[in-house]
């Protein structure tokens, strides 16, 4: 197994668990589950465990593996430099071998063979891919500035859709040149590659890139902040070389251009950021930027924000596979207790995954008459004239 | 043991039982070079009537059971020596309240160091409660059950001396409180009744499950700083001890000795920290630190070390990262440390006896103490890191680690949260009287003799 000369060093001490103000978990299988197995460290060593031969993998073993999100808050807290920046690249690889072994989760498999058959999480025609367009002024990519990627959720999931129609609406109204290409996208295979499914997010990876450099595309927005990370990251090294912003790093550089409506009510916002846009790139500044020039809105920080931000846990295929439980102890369902203590109105944020499961989230807690999931374009389109 | 944990499934919920091979495995040891023993099942209680209820069941049905907290003191106390169920208090970390005024708080018993820490900053900036430089992943119950110190020992004792009241389920699953909150409605002191927390303080788990305790908190200042006090000859450690702890100002006292970094082999080092309200009162508490170890200053055999502040920095933060990267220094994941406690007049035969056995057995070592109270004692630690991946290397730490058990105990101190051989130890050194009473108490409050069996046994 790849890394597993790593896995010893591990020494369990904890701090991958929390962020680093302490003020709660915030690993989301740990906080869901609770059982030491369930953190990183509990991971390490089981995988460590199984090498060795003291323990066989099976379906306890397989769902431990798989429920890792891989939001990147143990690589974040990990005290001991080098080291902590192969601990989600060692679970990738743990569960690469699963998979390898034959054994994963069903949710995982039916995941995986989804995209191998369809190129997308959901089973759907892949003609269907850019439905999300249709009876919208989005153009057709044919050498504009930008490629506008939707992203699966963005593409098929009915939330994600509104999310893409108004990300790229707000673009437009920005004066940002892009078109999307209305055939031949695959997933971008970002949380394919997360489990751990190696080939098939090359295979993914390079279909896209193939057809990115057909249509001479040099520059993506992306309004999946999983599509912008394995387009940054993991693409060049495929042949895929190109400029990738996500839609709120466009939006932050361009809201000059937007003209806002007078005596605006107030509203208190907070903000979730999103994984892959904060602790995997490092930009917690686009959405505050954005949200802090519209007239009217004031932003109250959770308690974990920012590099301590908890995920929704809807990363590492786990919006599709279900693997995380759904009840109290979801992740998504914490989120939305601490974003409701701000005495926010609104919950802003800037990933269709986030959106999908915190969504999901408000109304198990009972608590949409009072706080509304929103992503960050629709909160600009609100209150544009 | 089917039908057993079936019965636990009921109680708390089918999520939060676990008798697969996984948990079974991982909850089988802790970080320490103490070996594995597998426990049958791990439960997860979320209140104290979940507690009362897996206490009633594993003693109707003799099971052993092993209390957890955050599952880090290193010395194998929370392992399944002879089976049963390894309870997992984590679920149970809710701050219950605070009270400002008379600088208490009450917490469930899986309560984080870390989370008390967060709660009170955002909540009750000016005060603050005394983190150990365990990981903030560590439970306060487990650490006051322990004895353990940290960053307010020096004004306030052992973490044991902070506590205030518990709330304890006993094996027999009866509900119990101690100290004030057993008359009153507020958990303010132990005082002055008989103090009946001492039967669940040291005994490594072998008495009752923690469920709720009262701990004390303390003025947080807006002004913090830190002096390092050095020197070579470390007979004259007691005296600058006893005196720098005379001047009743300082919040943490930790003597530090290590070969790494360069710059430091051979010194012995005094980290003195201190706070104030306001800037005057942060150096008049300066001035009478100083003033106190004059004497060695202006003979220019000790002095205090120019400190860069981001080095000072590094050294106020609390907790302190740098034992846990002290952890990683052989790039293996494994890490013990013996702390003995003992009176500060030893510190010179400690130090000495640490570098003996460090060079003997060949291994990675760090040696420091926390000062306790006014220089009543110290907990000095050796800490040895390991290569968990290196049996070589494992039994090498162990080694010096039985021999550091050893030499505390020769020297007149008491080897801290101490492993089996440790205890074994201890027992054969204690008045067998004193022995004799805790196994009567035991008897007593465990009749089954179902919790964590095997720990303070001969």
């Amino acid at each position: 197994m790849l890394h597993e000369q790593i896995l010893h060093r591990c020494f369990r001490c904890g701090y991958c668990k929390m962020p680093s103000n302490y003020t709660d978990l915030n690993c989301p299988p740990y906080l869901a589950f609770r059982f030491e197995t369930y953190s990183p460290g509990g991971r390490m060593w089981l995988l460590k465990a199984w090498l060795e031969g003291k323990i066989q993998p099976g379906r306890r073993f397989a769902e431990i593996m798989f429920s890792c999100t891989a939001c990147g808050n143990c690589t974040e807290h990990c005290p001991f430099p080098d080291f902590k920046n192969l601990l989600l690249e060692a679970f990738t690889a743990g569960r690469e071998a699963f998979l390898d072994g034959g054994t994963a989760p069903a949710g995982v498999k039916d995941y995986l063979t989804r995209m191998q058959l369809h190129g997308n999480p959901y089973g759907l025609p892949a003609k269907k891919r850019a439905d999300w367009a249709a009876g919208s002024d989005t153009e057709s990519y044919s050498g504009q500035e930008y490629l506008f990627f939707a992203g699966d959720a963005g593409s098929y999931d009915t939330r994600g859709q509104e999310m893409a129609r108004s990300a790229a609406g707000l673009l437009a109204k920005a004066g940002i040149s892009f078109g999307v290409l209305k055939m031949g996208e695959n997933s971008d295979g970002n949380d394919v590659r997360a489990s751990g499914e190696t080939a098939l997010f090359e295979e993914l990876a390079g279909k896209n890139t193939e057809l990115f450099n057909r249509n001479n595309v040099k520059k993506i927005i992306t309004l999946s902040p999983h599509s912008l990370n394995t387009f940054k990251k993991d693409y060049p090294g495929l042949g895929g070389n190109y400029q990738v912003f996500h839609y709120t790093q466009v939006l932050a550089l361009n809201m000059g251009r937007l003209k806002f409506k007078e005596n605006q009510e107030p509203v208190l916002v907070t903000c979730h950021d999103s994984c892959y846009l904060g602790r995997h790139n490092r930009d917690y500044f686009s959405p505050r930027m954005i949200l802090s020039t519209v007239p009217g809105i004031k932003i109250a920080e959770m308690d974990r924000n920012r590099q301590n931000s908890l995920c929704c846990g809807g990363g590492g295929g786990n919006l599709y596979t279900d693997i995380l439980p759904s009840g109290e102890e979801s992740p998504a369902r914490h989120r939305i207790r601490e974003a409701k203590k701000t005495g926010a109105k609104i919950i802003a944020v800037s990933c269709p995954l986030c959106a999908i499961m915190l969504e999901d989230a408000v109304k198990s807690e009972g608590v949409a008459d009072i706080l509304r999931v929103m992503e960050i374009s629709e909160i600009i389109n609100d209150r544009l004239v | 043991m089917k039908d057993f944990i079936r019965q636990l499934a009921g109680i708390t919920g089918q999520e939060f039982v676990s008798a697969e091979p996984e948990e079974r495995y991982i909850y089988s040891m802790d970080q320490g070079t103490m070996p594995p023993a597998l426990p049958d099942a791990v439960v997860m209680p979320g209140s104290t009537q979940e507690v009362q209820q897996i206490m009633r069941l594993a003693n109707r049905h003799k099971v052993p059971v092993v209390p957890m907290g955050g599952g880090l003191v290193l010395s194998g106390l929370t392992r399944a020596l002879n089976g049963g169920i390894i309870l997992d208090m984590k679920r149970m970390n809710r701050i219950i309240k605070v009270n400002p005024v008379s600088r208490h708080a009450v917490v469930e018993g899986g309560a984080s160091e870390g989370m008390l820490q967060a709660y009170l900053k955002k909540h009750h900036p000016e005060l603050k409660h005394s983190m150990p430089d365990a990981p903030p992943i560590a439970t306060l119950a487990g650490n006051i059950c322990i004895h353990g110190s940290g960053h307010l020992s020096v004004p306030g004792g052992f973490h044991s001396d902070m506590l205030t009241g518990m709330e304890v389920v006993l094996p027999t699953g009866d509900i119990v409180r101690t100290g004030s909150c057993s008359v009153s409605q507020d958990w303010f002191a132990r005082a002055p009744l008989p103090d009946l927390s001492g039967l669940f303080l040291g005994w490594s788990g072998t008495t009752g499950i923690i469920t709720k305790l009262g701990i004390k908190l303390f003025p947080s200042y807006a002004h913090n700083d830190l002096l390092v006090f050095v020197c070579e000859d470390a007979d004259l450690m007691p005296d600058v001890i006893s005196r720098l702890t005379g001047t009743q100002v300082a919040e943490d006292m930790t003597p530090w000795m290590t070969p790494k970094p360069e710059w430091a082999r051979g010194f012995l080092h005094i980290n003195i920290s201190y706070g104030a309200h306001t800037k005057k009162e942060l150096t008049f508490k300066r001035n009478l630190l100083q003033a106190s170890v004059k004497k060695y200053s202006d003979r220019k055999i000790a002095g205090f070390l120019p400190m860069p502040p981001p080095q000072k920095s590094r050294f106020l933060k609390v907790p302190s990262a740098d034992l846990v990267t002290f952890a990683d220094i052989r790039k293996g994941g494994g890490f013990e440390y013996v702390g003995a406690i003992m009176s500060i007049e030893h510190f010179a035969e400690a130090y000495r006896a640490g570098l003996n056995i460090a060079k003997t057995h060949n291994v990675s070592y760090s040696m420091g103490a926390r000062i306790i109270g006014a220089g009543h004692a110290m907990m000095f630690f050796y800490a040895y890191a390991f290569n968990r991946a290196d049996q070589e290397d494992v039994k090498r730490a162990q080694h010096a680690l039985e021999a550091t058990n050893t030499a505390a105990l020769e020297i007149g101190g008491i080897p801290w949260k101490a492993e089996l051989p440790a205890q074994k130890q201890i027992i054969d050194k204690m008045d067998p009287g004193t022995f004799n009473l805790m196994n009567r108490i035991r008897s007593l409050m465990d009749p089954n003799h179902i919790m964590n069996p095997g720990n303070w046994e001969k």
